[in-house]
């Protein structure tokens, strides 16, 4: 069978793609919008602004990949989908980040799992933030509409045994597990999300909001680093840009210097703050990068005695937000759980230890299973995240610090994840953790955990979603940007990606990246054109 | 420029400073680093290093015989090079820093704790420096650990030929 590949016919048709590590020489483009990120802000602000006939420049510091790149093999795919080849590390390294850095960014990479906003993180932001119409009720509409244009709907089909085995572990517990919704249309179930869909089901920007751009003439620069805004009062006149080698890893020589009457931000939340911090962009609230959040995860491994293959299968289709529910929002740390896809790379350096007990538990990969728990931080009174800041080159580095209030919900998520592996039927079940060699029995995993030291770099911690660090608020005394994401002091610019959340999500972000980010943008559409904004397709 | 006898000093001295910031968990010293890396360059030391603890961290994996064990020793060092150079360019630094305080002696012996030269150093001692690393008081040589941990073991299992060992069938085809 053969697969389409939309950059191939869209490169015939004419689309504007540049590659800026083949240009050889400067250049100045403008537009009406200059978006920063072609992730999940950047696409759905780019189909919005285009269809509502405003000309948009999309900047992508990662390169074009597209259907007939993906290889489906880790090797190929960190290097060239991911930031920093999946080895972001917080800066004490205790907190590994996977964050996409390709065009359509992290939705590219991600594991396809949609959530709309939780209410209970909805309320949290009116009551604490002023974010008065950030209600479900006001967001159902947006969320319904990205769900329309994302094929966003739940996954009914089997879940894999991976997936499988939290359900069946967790109700011998009286745990409640639900379905998941993903962005697919005409998932083959293959597993292979991660390292980019080869078979264009995966409803990425790459593959939806990103072509209907192009399609509307829009310019998509990609290996362009988006360096520093070029700032005259309360306004942006340019946004400066170096041409990355082909590498992707360090900045060549040739610039490109980009014009445009309104400037977006969406280059993710480790990102987006990062070139505000480098363009000296003011900040008086003093919050530029600073409550950045991770849903720090922790992971459990454990061995069965049939074969699980969590590599085969749609990689999350089901989860639990029993351990969120059951407590206040801004109580002691609550986690969702979830599992995630198997593949050697990814498993063999996640696993503690080394040499004959390692390569023994690699023998087994077929029969591992593995839970994750994400914590959601940022609304108890003593999570308040973590700071973006530069490196002397000026590329940026996130702090978190991983304090008690972290480390306390960390032991009670080990607790029920091994506790629901073992009712399952788990022969052995390890802690993710360098101390950890693994128990055999639930009396033994409940003693060992409670014994765990937990300390940075010895309980390993990992984090796909990052968050804040541009938070909104009604008040520029308390935030970086207002409702809908306009800067609080910068007229003419915008954020547009998780960094506008004043705290963690407490679910997969993407879904509530796009549902924010249409209705911003589509206020943005219409301020920018005086008429009411197009809707997406 | 950098004469060699400068180096030399200016070598030793940052190695001094680098295992007296090791084991005070103080932010290394800038001059010394770049001393320790211009002496000793990323392609050689990440080499010498790897060649000898690739075969440790994979004890278990790592074929036992020669002329296979020879040859997996090169491949992986080699893959582990290639994964350095598409790290962020502040891990790629941070990493010839590593690679580079391993690879001379003096820092070598007083930071890991390996009397014996790499390419002489038998799997135990091998072994125990990484334990103490991996166990560390110090933030910073445990980070050391785990990069050697990632590095080693994430180009190993990336390695097609590696994959019928843990019963990983590979991607399916798609038909194309």
């Amino acid at each position: 069978m053969m697969l389409r590949d939309p950059y191939t016919e869209g490169a015939a048709k004419g689309w504007k793609l540049v590659d800026a590590a083949t240009l050889q020489a400067d250049r100045e483009d403008e537009a009406d919008v200059v978006i920063v990120g072609s992730g999940a802000g950047g696409g759905i602000s780019a189909e919005i602004l285009a269809r509502s006939g405003l000309r948009v420049i999309v900047v992508e510091e990662g390169p074009l990949r597209s259907t007939a790149d993906f290889k489906m093999r880790e090797a190929d795919a960190y290097p060239q989908l991911y930031q920093e080849s999946a080895a972001r590390k917080t800066a004490d390294k205790a907190i590994n980040i996977l964050q996409g850095r390709c065009v359509g960014g992290s939705t590219t990479v991600n594991w396809t799992s949609s959530f709309r906003t939780p209410p209970a993180t909805l309320e949290f932001w009116q009551k604490r933030f002023g974010l008065a119409d950030y209600s479900p009720n006001a967001l159902l509409p947006w969320f319904e509409m990205v769900e329309r244009r994302l094929s966003i709907s739940a996954w009914f089909a089997a879940p894999n045994t991976n997936n499988e085995i939290l359900r069946a572990g967790a109700s011998k517990l009286g745990i409640e597990t639900q379905v998941m919704r993903r962005n697919v249309n005409g998932c083959w179930n293959i597993g292979y999300c991660g390292v980019g869909c080869p078979t264009n089901a995966k409803q990425s920007m790459l593959v939806t909001t990103l072509p209907a751009a192009l399609e509307l003439g829009a310019t998509i620069y990609h290996r362009l680093r988006a360096e520093r805004l070029i700032l005259a009062g309360d306004r942006v006149t340019a946004l400066d840009c170096v041409a990355m080698e082909p590498k992707g890893v360090h900045p060549g020589a040739v610039r490109v210097r980009l014009k445009a009457r309104h400037f977006v931000l969406a280059g993710g939340a480790i990102g987006s703050p990062a070139l505000l911090l480098r363009s000296a962009a003011p900040d008086p609230s003093g919050l530029l990068g600073k409550r950045t959040f991770l849903h720090p995860t922790v992971i459990s491994s454990a061995l069965m005695d049939f074969p699980v293959n969590g590599h085969d299968g749609a990689p999350q289709t089901l989860y639990s937000d029993h351990f969120l529910d059951d407590r206040p929002v801004d109580g002691p740390l609550g986690y969702k759980l979830e599992v995630p896809p198997l593949h050697p790379v990814l498993f063999s350096t996640t696993l503690q230890g080394f040499g004959p007990a390692h390569a023994e538990l690699m023998t087994q990969f077929p029969s591992a299973q593995v839970l994750l728990a994400l914590l959601r931080d940022g609304f108890h009174e003593q999570s308040r995240g973590g700071t973006v800041r530069l490196r002397d080159d000026g590329t940026p580095v996130l702090d978190y610090p991983l304090d008690e209030t972290i480390w306390d919900g960390v032991r009670r998520a080990l607790l029920t994840m091994a506790e629901i592996q073992f009712a399952a039927g788990a022969k052995k079940v390890y802690a993710v953790h360098e101390e950890c060699a693994g128990w055999q029995s639930w009396a033994t995993a409940k003693e060992g955990i409670a014994r765990l030291p937990m300390k940075p770099l010895t309980m390993r911690v990992v984090s796909a979603h990052v968050m804040g660090g541009c938070a909104m608020g009604a008040e520029p005394g308390q935030s970086v940007v207002g409702p809908r994401g306009r800067h609080h002091q910068l007229g003419n610019l915008s954020v547009a990606d998780g960094s506008l959340f004043p705290t963690s999500i407490g679910a997969n972000p993407q879904q509530s990246v796009y549902g924010i980010v249409a209705r911003n943008a589509s206020d943005l559409a219409t301020t920018l054109t005086g008429k009411p904004a197009a809707a997406l397709a | 420029m950098i004469t060699r006898r400068t180096f030399i000093k200016t070598g030793i001295a940052g190695a001094t400073l680098l295992a007296l910031a090791a084991a005070f968990q103080r932010p290394l010293d800038r001059a010394g680093k770049q001393a320790l890396v211009a002496g000793n360059p990323l392609d050689a030391s990440l080499a010498t290093v790897v060649r000898a603890v690739a075969p440790v961290i994979l004890q278990g994996a790592f074929p036992a015989g020669e002329p296979q064990r020879a040859l997996a020793r090169e491949r992986i060092a080699r893959d582990v090079a290639t994964a350095v150079s598409a790290l962020g360019a502040g891990a790629q630094q941070e990493v010839a820093e590593l690679f580079a305080l391993l690879a001379f002696a003096p820092t070598r012996i007083a930071v890991a704790g390996v009397a014996t030269a790499w390419d002489q150093a038998g799997a135990s001692e091998i072994e125990a420096f990484l334990r103490s690393w991996q166990h560390s008081r110090v933030d910073l040589l445990k980070s050391g650990y785990q990069a050697l941990h990632d590095l080693v073991l994430g180009a190993w299992y990336a390695d097609p030929q590696n994959w019928g060992a843990i019963g990983y069938p590979g991607p399916p085809s798609l038909g194309r």
